[in-house]
Formats: C-alpha cells, sequence, structure tokens
C-alpha cells in the first residue's frame, strides 16, 4: 500500500472520529460491536481466499474476549490497550496450538474440525464455574492510558480504540495480502502440490494464515468485551461463527475494507429485522443472505473492486 | 567433471514389490541425461526419490558433496533440484505471468513462511525475471492467457519455466514430451534444452521416444525392472542388446537364429 493511501485512510478514520458528536450513542455502540465483527471478518478473509472456510472462528473471538474479562478479574489489568494486547497473544497462542493440526486439514474436515474446538471452548465455558458458566463474567470499565472515562465518555472511548484497531488491521491485512505468502493463497487453492514444489511449506502457510486470522479474531473479541462489558459461553457458540461467515459471504474476500463495511450492514439489517420482526428477524438474514449469493456471489467487496479493475483497463 | 548428484545403493520396496534395486548414478555438472524404460521399470520412482516425493528404501542420495535422502521435497528444492511433472502443475486460475511471478517470488522470499509474509509478491526484480523467462521458453504470447486454456506445449514449458525460477543446479522433467504431437514434440524440446542450456543446468529427463534421447541427451540410462541395465552415450546405450530386447523392443533375428540390436545410422 503507497504512502498516499495511508494518509488518506488515517485521514478518513479521523474524520470518523471527529464525527462523535453528531452521532447517537446507540449508533456509535452499534458501530463499534459491528467493527468487532469486521476485525474477524477481515481475518477470515486471509483463510478464505485460500479456500478454507472456518466454522469455528468463535474459538478465537471467545478466547479474546475472555482473555480481556480474565485479565481484569485475575490480574486486575484494566489499560484497554494492554487488554487488547494480550487478547490478541492469547487467541494467536491458541491458534499456534490448534492449527498444528487445523492446517493438515481442508474443505468441509476443516471446518468442521474449527467448529468442534470451538464447541468445546463452548462446554468448557458452560461447565465451568470459575469461568462464569452459563453467565458468564461482567467486564470492568477499563482504563485509557490512566484516564478513567465513565458514561458516554467510555463508549466513545471504546468506539475510538475500534476505529484505531480497524485502521491497524486494515493496514497489516493488506500488507499481508500483497506478500508472496498472502498471494499464495490462490495458488494453494489451486495447486498444492505445485506450491510444495516450489519450495515452500503448505502446511505452514496455512498455519501461518490460520494464527494472523485467530490475532485478528481475539482482537474482534477483546473489543466486543469492552463495548459490552461482559463476555458468556455464546461468544464461542456456533452460531456466532455462522454470523462471520454470513458476513464474510456478504463482503467478500476480494476488498480489506468490505470487512468492516459488511459488518456494518449486517450489524444494521439485524437491529432493524429484531425491531421490525421480533419473532422471525432470522428469515430477514436468511433472505439477504440468499440474495446476495445469487446476485452479488463475489461479494460486496466485488461491486468495489470491479470498478477499480475497469478503470485499470482491465488488467488484473 | 565433479559429480552434482550422486546415488548410492538406491532402493525402494512398496511392500513385496521391488520399485527400484542397487541403482548407482554419477552425473557430473552440465550433462544432460535422458532416462528410459518400459512402463513400470522405476523411471519415475527414480525420479520421485531424488526430488523427495518418495523416502527411499535404502540407499543415499548426495546432491553438490550433502545428502538429501529422504527429505522433504520443499527442502530439495530449496537446496537446487528443482522438476516438471508428466501432468503439468500450474495454478489454473492465475495467468501466465502471475504462475511465473509466483514461482520466482517464493524462489526469492527465502525459507520460512515469516519471510515469506513481509517480502513483496510484485517487485520489479520478479517481473524482470518473469519477463525474460517468458521469452526464454517462447510463452511471451501467452503472457495473460489464464493457464488453464493453455494449450498442452504451452501447459509443459509454463511447468519447466516454473521449475527453473530459483534457477535449480538439476533439474529433472518428467516425461516433457507427453501428450504433444510428434511434429511438435522436436521443436517443444528444442526451446525447453535451449533455455536451460542457457542457464547451465544439468537435466535428467524421462522419455519414451527414442528418437528425443538421441538427439537431446549426452548419455542414457535405460531402467528395466526397478535397475540400470544400461549407462552411456546413446550411441552405445541405445544399443546395447538388452536395450533392444527389454526396452525398444527393436532386437532382431538373424539368419542363425540369434537377437541382435540394429544397426543404427547416426548421421
Amino acid at each position: 500500500m503507497s504512502v498516499r493511501h495511508t494518509l488518506l485512510g488515517a485521514l478518513v478514520f479521523a474524520g470518523l472520529a471527529a464525527c462523535v458528536p453528531l452521532l447517537p450513542l446507540w449508533l456509535i455502540s452499534l458501530i463499534t460491536i459491528a467493527m468487532s465483527s469486521g476485525l474477524v471478518v477481515s481475518g477470515l478473509i486471509i483463510l478464505w481466499r485460500a479456500g478454507l472456510v472456518p466454522f469455528g472462528q468463535a474459538l478465537f473471538f471467545a478466547t479474546g474476549a475472555y482473555t480481556v474479562a480474565l485479565a481484569g478479574l485475575w490480574l486486575k489489568i484494566s489499560d484497554a490497550v494492554v487488554l487488547v494486547i494480550l487478547a490478541i497473544v492469547a487467541a494467536a497462542l491458541v491458534a499456534a496450538f490448534a492449527g498444528l493440526l487445523l492446517a493438515r486439514y481442508r474443505e468441509i474436515f476443516f471446518a468442521m474440525l474449527s467448529l468442534a474446538l470451538s464447541m468445546i471452548l463452548y462446554g468448557l465455558l458452560v461447565k465451568s464455574e470459575a469461568l462464569g458458566s452459563t453467565d458468564g463474567i461482567n467486564v470492568a470499565q477499563a482504563t485509557f492510558f490512566g484516564m478513567k472515562p465513565r458514561g458516554a465518555a467510555y463508549t466513545i472511548a471504546v468506539f475510538w480504540l475500534s476505529l484505531v484497531l480497524v485502521f491497524l488491521a486494515w493496514l497489516s491485512v493488506t500488507a499481508y495480502l500483497g506478500s508472496v505468502a498472502g498471494q499464495m493463497a490462490g495458488a494453494i487453492r489451486d495447486n498444492e502440490i505445485r506450491v510444495e514444489y516450489l519450495g515452500i511449506s503448505v502446511t505452514r502457510l496455512i498455519h501461518l494464515k490460520l494464527t494472523i486470522a485467530a490475532a485478528l479474531a481475539g482482537a474482534g473479541g477483546a473489543l466486543a468485551a469492552l463495548s459490552i462489558s461482559h463476555v458468556d459461553p455464546q461468544m464461542a457458540y456456533w452460531t456466532t461463527s455462522g454470523g462471520f461467515v454470513f458476513v464474510t459471504i456478504l463482503a467478500g474476500a476480494v476488498s480489506v475494507p468490505a470487512a468492516f463495511i459488511g459488518a456494518l450492514i449486517f450489524e444494521v439489517i439485524r437491529s432493524i429485522a429484531v425491531a421490525v420482526l421480533p419473532g422471525g428477524w432470522q428469515m430477514i438474514l436468511g433472505t439477504v443472505l440468499l440474495v446476495t449469493i445469487l446476485f452479488v456471489p463475489n461479494g460486496l467487496g466485488s461491486l468495489i473492486m470491479r470498478k477499480r479493475i475497469a478503470g485499470q483497463g482491465g488488467s488484473k | 567433471m565433479s559429480a552434482l548428484l550422486s546415488v548410492r545403493d538406491l532402493q525402494k520396496t512398496f511392500g513385496q514389490v521391488v520399485a527400484a534395486r542397487d541403482i548407482n548414478v554419477d552425473v557430473p555438472v552440465g550433462q544432460t541425461v535422458g532416462i528410459i524404460g518400459a512402463n513400470g521399470a522405476g523411471k519415475t520412482t527414480f525420479v520421485n526419490m531424488i526430488t523427495g516425493h518418495l523416502k527411499p528404501s535404502g540407499g543415499a542420495i548426495i546432491f553438490e558433496g550433502g545428502a538429501i535422502t529422504g527429505l522433504p521435497s520443499r527442502k530439495i528444492m530449496r537446496l537446487g533440484v528443482a522438476r516438471s511433472f508428466q501432468v503439468a502443475q500450474l495454478f489454473p486460475t492465475y495467468t501466465v505471468f502471475e504462475n511465473l511471478c509466483a514461482a520466482i517470488a517464493i524462489a526469492h522470499s527465502g525459507t520460512s513462511v515469516f519471510s515469506a509474509a513481509v517480502a513483496r509478491f510484485v517487485s520489479d526484480r520478479t517481473k524482470g525475471e518473469a519477463e525474460t523467462a517468458l521469452a526464454h521458453f517462447q510463452i511471451a504470447p501467452y503472457r495473460d492467457a489464464l493457464a488453464s486454456t493453455l494449450p498442452q506445449g504451452m501447459r509443459k514449458l509454463l511447468d519447466i519455466a516454473m521449475a527453473t525460477a530459483g534457477n535449480p543446479r538439476l533439474l529433472l522433467l518428467d516425461e516433457p514430451t507427453s501428450g504433444i504431437s510428434l511434429e511438435e514434440k522436436f521443436d517443444l524440446m528444442e526451446v525447453i534444452m535451449a533455455a536451460l542450456k542457457a542457464r547451465g543446468t544439468t537435466v535428467l529427463f524421462v522419455e519414451h521416444d527414442m528418437e528425443i534421447v538421441r538427439r537431446f541427451a549426452d548419455r542414457v540410462l535405460a531402467f528395466y525392472d526397478g535397475t540400470v541395465i544400461a549407462d552411456g552415450p546413446p550411441t552405445v546405450a541405445l544399443d546395447d542388446p538388452r536395450v533392444a530386447e527389454f526396452i525398444t523392443g527393436t532386437l532382431i533375428r538373424a539368419k542363425d537364429g540369434t537377437l541382435k540390436a540394429p544397426t543404427v545410422s547416426h548421421a
């Protein structure tokens, strides 16, 4: 990514941060939650490009969220930045370990194995009194570089934190996707034998992708925990993973910003659907998914990229 | 000439089946070796063992003085041994140029996935080398075509061009002309060998067409029943009675009733 694009992105994010006085608090909270989901989806894009669809990304999302809750509860750590870093490290470590197994599998086996691991975590969380069981754990409100914003100021502070995280995720995922390892995603999907015979380990490449995606999911979980001030086993449940896959289909894998835009659209649609049809909001989401697959099979990102490709004279 | 590749007492068994036995070969730098043999003779098993696709049951493979026996294929590739495949192994959803860039970028990115995660995929160096490979292997007209749409000959050329991305010292070609029409075979081999000679690559190629072997190989290894039954210049090895009997099937019965290899003109 060029310096010009980075600076432009930084300006956009600074502009969004400055928009706070114009936005109602409920919308700020909604955007923050959407960004936590967007962080997970930005990691799923990395795996999706290699033809891997994990149905258990909630494993790492919940790991991040519970790390924040437990670091506050047991270690009395309250600084939001430290908590997010801890959550990222914890999720990446879990992925580094789980990846020893997951990276050997492909297609439906990879998907279902990741789901199985997330459901094991769900079971542990539900059964463990120390981890709050089905009730979960309340997360103490974090501090920000020694400052203790409360009430509306806290919501805004977490929103700003979400913007910083999204900006950093956008830069790093874009940089990764432009690297040799990132560009090998399609090659892995196409022909693993050839990749191996070019001198690079496919299993290790996938392990790395898995770990990066998990780190992003951990960041998303931490943001959700800080925003909601509560964690519970539902965060590791398969429906949570399904939600991330839903947003990935909506966003597509061709554009990183689309992950965050898709997550925001998903949250807005879900909020409206719940308000309009409290007993059948899933029906509305299902319809949206159907329409997306039928009419925008490569996701919202493909609409942006298609225009850019045409602008470049059709070159890839 | 010093040996680039040395194979000592190489063995491979699959249960009770002996696929390779007592293979001893030294390949000097710069030599072009044709490997011949009937189906099931052990040619591809030999290539697969050198390139790490199969682990030998016994014996040693020495490349540039170091043992590579049983190493994973990717490590052997990194040491300077590359291969092409009987069925071209490409990235079908990539263009020809992108296929080459992928191969070259991996070759430049170092041995670990972490270095691959920070190395840029598209660089002037990568693009420059890809353009050179397009020219050397005469596939430039197909530069922006998807690999999945290429004719068979171009697929073979691209497969070999990708294998040469890391400038390997030793290249093993598994039936480079299989699936190519008789008229195109020689032209294809001319292009391949010219490109490889320009790079100074030592080549082992598996081939069924004896005229191709005769024309392009400096030396012939003839395989039968998992072992080498003849080893020498084409003029000698291809006329060996055992080769004529078991591989080329060109033995003729003389008036006295004995089997003899025909006299071949090599003008």
